[in-house]
């Protein structure tokens, strides 16, 4: 193929309209995300420190804050352990039904989270398929810390399979044959040449899994049974304290929260930052 | 299928098994009571403690009363549920016998401990000079209140406007839907639920007079809004009796059924009445409601039972598609 000369810069285009688009542009990121963001800040700490710190440290926000890390983690393992095995099966095999299923994978995505977890409530509530069941085993599944797990492990599935899948699809089976003709076990294989290939893929979606999960509302809002200092997470405690006009605390909550996505926001751009380096470096 | 499944047995190996023999108590309630049980709950607690040796503790749940039934309905354990209204209760019992239909004859009053009014709520000093509902009507004067269709406390003050009205010398069912029509053409915005109705007139500082449950409104003029707002009580409202009962089937199988029905009975007691009035809610009990003084001034109060023959009626008549509230807001 011929090589084309790439145009020069900005032809085309007059010079008003590019700048007219640019300010565009970036008024509307001020005024939409930067500035209501620095309001959420501004407000947690707009009665000062202390009524920060203290709402914070106050017993049924600390226990939210330690449920919302603890089923962020349970579901960003069960996402991990899903999206990998579902990345190397749809990746590996030319199953039938293959961009089915791949669709499917997205399902999570483009249901309402609130639609999410009224599934699990006809799943594990007491009119449910397995309700009846758990009811005489005495367990108790949504409306308590499974609940919870799951209804946040169904939102954040795909992250970690959609970010491998094309990786898997790439990096070929030839790496793996080489390594099993050459002795190795699948359990060797895997974890010495499958999974190196893919860490900086699966970082990235396990970041992008994390912070969804933490940020979960409506799917968990729907199994949680909103029992204080039990099964609230983070983002059920801040509307719970909103709604109780403790604004300030709300706020501090809420920043906290939101300090998670910038956190989460900077470690994703390093993993791909990495990860380009990695791709040039080799 | 096989991820699903490991997941699902795991996640089934976990799950929070109920013990019998610790003492949890699960109260299920609605929205405002949550500070009232959080002041209750260890006076309570430590009641118990001295009389059987057992440490109990209560945790509380909050939301939209007829969320929470639904939530109980599904399998969300409460031990007791302290609701807004007798008829979200009466679903545990119709929709799947978790307590006997006969309930509400278990407990003093209708099972009802406590009960509230609608009040007005003004800006402090009273600059419009309300004093009863006829001066809602004044000109000029903007109401706030959510709107009936989807928030239960709108109801409450749709039916406390017709039914003053109603109940008044001379009154009529004409009058009333006139009196009603107009209060509003008065009402610039209506939130969905009345804690946003409530933000909408002190936060945003829109209206002149906000429709609210006594408690609500105690809490806004002694508290988030001190100095800022003055209670009005109208010559008459609307009575309302929040219900509690304990749920039969989750209390026998954790065997909490003793400490769940003592926990009941205390809110009766005179201690547990005072802590009540502190709350902002009127003690059901005469005597704890004549020690808390002048806080509850007397008026004169009707049921949704006389005159508007029940809820379900009163749905019936004025809130379903096509009933008086739909009718008088299509005039507009």
């Amino acid at each position: 193929m011929p090589e084309m000369p790439l145009p020069a810069e900005g032809v085309g285009e007059p010079r008003w309209l590019r700048w007219t688009l640019t300010a565009l542009a970036l008024a509307f990121l001020l005024g939409f995300l930067v500035l209501p963001l620095a309001n959420i800040f501004h407000a947690a700490l707009s009665e000062g420190w202390r009524v920060f710190l203290a709402s914070l440290r106050d017993e049924e926000a600390a226990l939210a804050i330690r449920l919302s890390l603890t089923s962020s983690a349970a579901a960003v393992l069960l996402s991990t352990v899903f999206g990998l095995a579902a990345a190397w099966f749809l990746g590996r095999h030319r199953v039938p039904g293959h961009g089915l299923w791949v669709a499917v994978l997205d399902l999570p995505f483009a249901i309402s989270p609130v639609v999410a977890g009224l599934m699990f409530v006809l799943l594990f509530g007491l009119d449910g398929w397995f309700g009846p069941w758990l009811d005489r085993h005495n367990t108790q599944v949504i409306f308590a810390k499974p609940g919870i797990i799951l209804a946040t492990a169904f939102v954040t599935f795909p992250f970690v399979a959609r970010e491998l899948l094309p990786l898997v699809e790439a990096l070929g089976p030839e790496a793996e044959e080489a390594a099993r003709l050459l002795g190795a076990s699948p359990w060797q294989t895997f974890l010495r040449v499958t999974l190196p290939a893919l860490k900086w893929g699966l970082l990235y979606g396990v970041i992008l899994c994390a912070s969804r999960a933490m940020g979960e509302f409506g799917a968990v809002s729907v199994v949680s049974g909103h029992i204080r200092g039990e099964t609230m997470t983070l983002p059920l405690h801040i509307e719970a304290v909103y709604n109780e006009y403790q604004f300030g605390a709300a706020f501090a909550c809420a920043s906290l929260l939101s300090l998670v996505a910038l956190v989460s926001l900077a470690l994703k751009s390093f993993v791909a930052w990495r990860a380009r380096r990695d791709r040039e470096g080799t | 299928m096989k991820p699903f499944l490991t997941v699902f047995l795991f996640l089934a190996s976990v799950g929070a098994p109920l013990q019998a023999q610790s003492l949890k108590l699960l109260n299920v309630s609605y929205d405002p009571t949550r500070e009232l049980y959080q002041a209750l709950n260890p006076v309570f607690a430590a009641q118990w403690k001295a009389k059987t040796g057992q440490t109990v503790s209560i945790s509380q749940s909050h939301g939209g009363s007829g969320k929470q039934a639904r939530s109980v309905i599904d399998g969300l354990p409460a031990d007791v549920v302290t609701l807004a209204l007798a008829h979200d209760i009466d679903a545990l019992a119709s929709q799947r016998q978790l307590l006997p239909a006969t309930w509400q004859q278990r407990l003093p009053r209708n099972s009802s401990p406590y009960v509230s009014t609608v009040v007005f709520l003004v800006r402090a000093g009273n600059p419009r000079g309300i004093r009863d509902w006829n001066d809602l009507l004044k000109p000029g004067v903007q109401v706030i209140t959510p709107n009936p269709k989807t928030s239960g406390g709108a109801r409450w003050n749709y039916l406390a406007a017709w039914g003053q009205a109603l109940t008044q010398k001379g009154g009529s069912e004409a009058k009333a839907r006139a009196y009603v029509t107009e209060l509003f053409k008065r009402v610039p915005v209506l939130d969905s639920g009345a804690r946003g109705a409530t933000t909408t007139f002190v936060e945003r500082g829109l209206g002149d007079v906000l429709l609210a449950w006594e408690n609500e409104a105690l809490l806004v003029s002694e508290g988030t809004g001190k100095g800022k707002f003055q209670i009005v009580l109208p010559s008459s409202s609307i009575l309302a009796e929040p219900s509690v009962a304990w749920v039969d089937r989750v209390v026998q199988r954790k065997g909490t059924a003793a400490v769940a029905k003592a926990y009941l009975e205390f809110l009766y007691t005179p201690e547990a009445q005072a802590i009540i009035a502190r709350n902002g809610f009127r003690p059901s009990d005469p005597k704890a409601l004549k020690d808390a003084g002048s806080k509850f001034p007397k008026l004169r109060l009707f049921t949704v039972a006389d005159p508007f023959g029940g809820w379900g009626h009163a749905h019936e008549t004025h809130f379903k598609d096509g009933g008086t509230f739909d009718q008088i807001t299509a005039r507009k």
